[in-house]
């Protein structure tokens, strides 16, 4: 069967290769671009926040592509996520395409289901049980190997002496892995990806500018909506470090890990409750960056995303308690790359400011 | 003898609906309850001021109306909702969840707070045990708090059937807290046009923030019907038409209404009240748009209010609806 799915920052990869190994055909959509975001918001509730609107119109993409089912993540809420399916489904059926969207929740709110939708991709690819057990072991290792390759990049950048060769290789490093199928291949690929980074010649006199990026998962992971904002920070000389990784994410919501309560904890005071989507990890991570020396946070998020709106009502104070400056973006169909560019810029220069007479201030 | 302690509630949001339980609750137990004026320039203008600039209107103006307020009280109620009902994932809107740390973050020099978790999902008698860390907030113990509760649930209910019966919250709050008897309503003739106006309580029920909406469809002969003039039980039997239910109560309130007006009480057509950069509504407006379409083609217009949302707008928009219908209606 024709089976897409949505693009969120590089785990296409590993997604692809799920499908792949499952006995689908996978259609990976074209990445997004200008014609995904006009396609769709031409079809979404004018007041559907930006990765609704992008996950329409990729969807809209693979179904020209050919797909017939598109697998997504679905949610418990109150975040709107967890009901897109729902929607992106009616709006599917409304132009008249017969494309189903298969949503997966989470296991806790529907065993059945989530085993049932299993059970049916693996009847439909001809596959077993026990091909998915091996499958999972080399995607999980795939997305791993992804994020550790990507935030070294991240690391990196900063330091480059040639602007924008990070970018080149860390795109090369993407297609190596792209071939990578094995757990061993993927592993071989990885350590191959990590020596080409670390080749890049750098500047070790730079004291690049630490900034926080915290806010909705989906705008903090896919470099379209967010405009590249990592690879834009890198290159004016900055190290960001973004809250949230997919495979982390990953870990966190089937409970192998619990990183995330650190977060929740410091947020305690300033928010005690839990209000979906990512925003109470916005106040907890900024204060957490406060406390590990960082310059500067900067919060991303989808315009008219609620959680996000709590959290910055509530972060003026914390930048203020913490002393450390807040820079709110809220991105739509409408931000334009120079805009963004502009206050990243003024954003950087009062970081470098602070530091400078804190610097001065220590030295007299 | 001391003076009563004086507890405000701001009239806005959950005002609509849970007003009468608390009014009841608070003043049984010999304490004054205040509540700010009914919305005014004043206080959108308060409220769009002490706001985050990225919330919605109604966010605003419950900022406004705490700061209308906050002068005027020695504690202030402002109860987190997180749930009223067990049902899947049921919940409020994020903002609301958050509404309590979000005013404490933005205006300055607040009285007392008391924003006790209403999470009525969760373990039995969650509702008493609510009114008891309530009561207990307030150094209230013992028999009367029962007392006090188990009367106030009878006004609540009371005060749900009177919305229900068609009285409009001012007259049904009236009757449930005074205890006076209803007064009796008119025989209306059979309007030309029945009109669906649905949407949160908190802007259906606020004649400013909606510009005098009722009044205005009243002038035009159109009989408006609200999500609270359903039967509770009836609007509970929509529950089934859902593929999966939205996470949000007052949403969940609304889309049931939409199908038990496309269903069983036939109306000319559907009106959704929503604010400006609701979230929930983003979902909601397009699944009622969608059903009303899968249902009978029956007409759909969308309100959307904001803080500039002027009188000669709204008008032309219902106008324009309400002409469309009458045409339609005559066609057959």
């Amino acid at each position: 069967m024709k089976v897409s799915f949505p693009i969120m920052g590089n785990s296409y990869l590993a997604f692809k290769q799920l499908l792949e190994d499952l006995g689908h055909e996978a259609i990976v959509p074209p990445m997004p671009s200008a014609r995904t975001m006009t396609l769709g918001t031409a079809h979404s509730p004018e007041f559907a926040c930006i990765p609704f609107k992008i996950l329409m119109g990729t969807y809209l993409e693979a179904i020209e592509k050919g797909a017939e089912l598109i697998i997504s993540s679905g949610g418990h809420g109150p975040c709107r996520a967890g009901y897109y399916g729902v929607i992106h489904q009616k709006i599917i059926e409304e132009l008249g395409y017969t494309t189903k969207v298969m949503i997966f929740d989470s296991i806790k709110m529907g065993f059945k289901e989530f085993i049932g939708n299993l059970n049916y991709l693996l009847n439909t690819g001809k596959s077993s049980w026990f091909t998915l057990i091996k499958v999972y072991r080399a995607i999980w290792d795939k997305l791993m190997a992804l994020d550790e390759i990507e935030i070294l990049a991240h690391q990196i950048r900063p330091y480059e002496m040639e602007k924008g060769l990070t970018s080149k290789k860390y795109d090369a490093c993407l297609q190596m892995m792209d071939q990578a199928r094995t757990r061993a291949q993927i592993a071989e690929v990885k350590e191959a990806c990590v020596q080409l980074l670390q080749a890049i010649p750098r500047d070790p006199n730079r004291k690049p500018l630490k900034i926080g990026i915290v806010g909705e998962i989906y705008v903090q992971i896919e470099p379209f909506a967010n405009l590249d904002i990592q690879a834009t920070l890198g290159e004016m000389g900055v190290y960001s470090k973004r809250g949230i990784h997919l495979s982390e994410w990953w870990t966190e919501t089937t409970g192998q890990t619990h990183n995330e309560r650190a977060a929740i904890q410091a947020a305690k005071p300033y928010l005690d409750q839990m209000i979906g989507g990512h925003g109470i990890l916005s106040v907890g991570e900024t204060i957490l960056h406060s406390k590990h020396g960082y310059d500067g946070v900067i919060q991303l998020a989808p315009f008219s995303c609620i959680p996000e709106i709590v959290a910055k009502g509530i972060l003026t104070q914390v930048s203020r308690d913490y002393n450390i400056p807040v820079l709110t973006i809220f991105l739509d169909e409408q931000t334009g790359k120079a805009g963004m560019q502009t206050r990243l810029e003024a954003f950087v220069d009062l970081l470098f400011q602070r530091r400078q007479k804190r610097l001065e201030g220590a030295v007299s | 003898m001391q003076m009563a302690l004086k507890i405000g509630f701001p009239r806005t949001l959950f005002y609509f609906l849970y007003y009468p339980f608390w009014n009841s609750f608070f003043s049984s137990l010999g304490f004054e309850i205040v509540t700010s004026p009914p919305t005014t320039k004043f206080s959108l203008d308060l409220g769009v001021k002490e706001a985050v600039n990225d919330a919605c209107l109604p966010i605003k103006l419950y900022h406004g109306h705490v700061a209308e307020l906050k002068d005027k009280v020695d504690v202030l109620f402002l109860p987190r909702m997180v749930s009223v009902r067990k049902l899947d994932a049921e919940t409020f809107c994020p903002k609301f969840l958050g509404l309590p740390d979000m005013i404490r973050n933005s205006i300055d020099g607040l009285p007392r707070i008391i924003d006790e978790k209403v999470d009525l999902a969760k373990g039995r008698f969650a509702e008493w045990r609510l009114c008891k860390k309530v009561a207990q907030k307030l150094d209230v113990y013992g028999f009367k708090v029962w007392q006090a509760y188990r009367k106030a649930k009878r006004v609540q209910e009371k005060y749900i059937a009177g919305l229900a019966e068609g009285y409009s919250p001012p007259a049904a709050m009236e009757v449930a807290v005074t205890g006076a008897v209803a007064p009796l309503k008119a025989a209306l003739p059979e309007p030309e046009i029945n009109l669906a106006i649905l949407g949160y309580p908190y802007l259906i029920y606020d004649s400013f923030v909606n510009v005098g909406l009722f009044e205005r469809l009243a002038d035009m002969g159109v009989r408006p019907w609200t999500v609270e003039m359903i039967p509770p039980k009836r609007l509970e039997a929509q529950g089934d038409k859902f593929i999966k239910h939205l996470f949000w109560h007052f949403s969940n309130r609304t889309m049931r209404g939409t199908y038990y007006y496309l269903n069983e009480k036939k109306v000319d057509g559907i009106v959704h009240v929503t604010a400006f950069g609701c979230g929930p509504d983003a979902m909601v407006d397009k699944l009622m748009e969608l059903e009303a379409k899968n249902y009978g083609r029956v007409p759909f217009l969308t309100l959307s209010l904001d803080e500039h949302t002027g009188e000669a707008g709204i008008l032309t928009r219902i106008e324009a609806f309400v002409d469309m219908l009458k045409l339609r209606r005559r066609k057959g």
